[in-house]
């Protein structure tokens, strides 16, 4: 049986792995190529690395923290922040990335979904949306780019629908709205855009417990969902989201 | 040495790296002498079957079957095990190796596409290839095309319907996921193919 995916997600800048600030926690920075390892150890059944500053001068550290990152892993490896060209994604598949994320590059030129396709897989490409929709319906959410802080005008549906049309082999979707609250990721928009698409949709923002997980899978019709900060709701690691998962009858990799 | 085939079609780096990892010499080429010279060859692939066409016109098909009759162990992964049939629908144009009978297709609108993800798969029959892994284990898919169940159906997993997840005849091996992302069960599987002497 196919089972619900864990991503563990590190947020990285200048090579270090950055965490929020408001918890004591042995992850508050630390080396992506070990976390990624523990990551992955510990269950994760896939890694995704996101360079949160992704300034041009950071290219350079991100492709290199990338090629050491990826020679711990064994798992899928997605790689995003940033990348503005399909020779930035080559640097980063060459680097050893297994997928890459576009977002704000691939709104302002939607062909970088299909050229980045063509060369490496539609497989390979994922369409990471940023939405918001505050109190209303998932159908008038709206894509942010720039990390969170320029609408677009775009309807999240819309822009989720022609990156599928144009080869993108899943889809990242971060819910704005619920993004830092921890409680519990936006299953409508989630439901709302998963059921749209014949491609993966991966949830992100929001979680808080094993239960909003388990949420989202049902409820929210999601693939794959994103912990950005496992550690720091409680739970040891993938390995006890998971047994706890399978306790609340989703399919998981388990043992794993 | 072994030969990593490069067709054109997607990413190498990862096969590389594991098969390095697992402390083999590897060698990405697009060479037919390399190929005919290697001691074991992987095809990985996880592009389009079109893509498998340039297979025929570098000579790498000619070299892949003198290599294979010669009992020299082939690995095909993802394309690469889709390749050992007749052909896919992906590519109706494009003729695959022909070792195994049937064609590829794909899969049907009842569910997702691509298939993306940890599945089980389950043995079938005795397997070198799937030795010493754990029964049912999870191995990690991406695709949209998949293969028929065949004699040479060593493993099988489900998603709409079962498909070979691995085949192997002789020193022919496929296999439809990704062992190089699979974690340990998937370097098991690399390891156990590392093993295979040359028939």
């Amino acid at each position: 049986m196919l089972t619900k995916r864990i991503i563990a997600c590190l947020d990285v800048t200048a090579g270090r792995v950055v965490k929020g600030v408001r918890f004591v926690d042995l992850l508050d920075a630390g080396d992506p190529a070990e976390l990624a390892h523990r990551h992955a150890t510990a269950g994760a059944d896939e890694i995704v690395l996101l360079d949160i500053t992704a300034t041009h001068e950071g290219r350079k550290t991100l492709v290199d923290t990338v090629a050491r990152t990826a020679r711990e892993i064994f798992v899928p490896f997605t790689v995003g922040g940033g990348v503005r060209t399909a020779d930035d994604a080559a640097a980063l598949f060459d680097a050893g990335a297994d997928k890459i994320s576009v977002n704000s590059a691939a709104i302002a030129d939607p062909s970088l979904i299909g050229e980045v396709g063509r060369s490496f897989g539609s497989q390979a490409v994922v369409v990471a949306i940023d939405a918001r929709r505050g109190n209303g319906g998932a159908e008038i959410a709206e894509v942010y780019v720039n990390g969170g802080r320029k609408p677009t005008g775009r309807k999240a549906l819309d822009w989720a629908r022609e990156a599928e049309e144009r080869g993108a082999g899943e889809i990242l979707l971060t819910s704005m709205d619920a993004d830092g609250t921890r409680n519990g990721f936006d299953c409508e928009l989630t439901a709302a855009v998963s059921s749209a698409l014949r491609i993966p949709v991966i949830a992100s923002g929001g979680a808080g417990n094993a239960q909003h997980f388990a949420q989202v899978f049902k409820a929210g019709c999601a693939d794959a969902a994103l912990a950005a900060s496992i550690f720091h709701f409680g739970i040891a690691d993938v390995r006890e989201l998971k047994s706890e998962l399978a306790v609340l009858g989703v399919p998981v990799r388990l043992p794993c | 040495m072994i030969a990593v085939i490069d067709y054109k079609a997607g990413n190498l780096t990862s096969v590389m790296k594991a098969l390095t990892a697992l402390g083999a010499a590897a060698q990405i080429t697009e060479d037919p002498a390399v190929v005919r010279a290697a001691e074991r060859v992987v095809l990985p692939g996880v592009g389009h079957f079109a893509a498998t066409a340039r297979l025929r016109e570098t000579g790498i098909e000619d070299a892949a079957r003198e290599s294979i009759a010669a009992g020299v162990p082939f690995l095909g992964i993802c394309v690469g095990l889709q390749w050992l049939f007749e052909g896919s629908t992906e590519a109706s144009g494009v003729a695959g190796l022909g070792a195994m009978r049937g064609c590829c297709a794909r899969f049907p609108d009842s569910h997702k596409v691509p298939h993306v993800g940890w599945n089980t798969i389950a043995a079938a029959g005795a397997s070198r290839l799937l030795a010493g892994l754990p029964p049912q284990p999870f191995v990690y898919y991406t695709h949209s095309y998949r293969a028929p169940l065949v004699e040479e159906t060593v493993g099988v997993t489900n998603y709409a319907g079962p498909f070979s997840g691995a085949v192997e005849r002789g020193n022919l091996f496929g296999v439809q996921f990704h062992p190089e992302k699979s974690g340990d069960a998937g370097l098991q599987v690399l390891r156990n193919f590392l093993a295979v002497p040359r028939c």
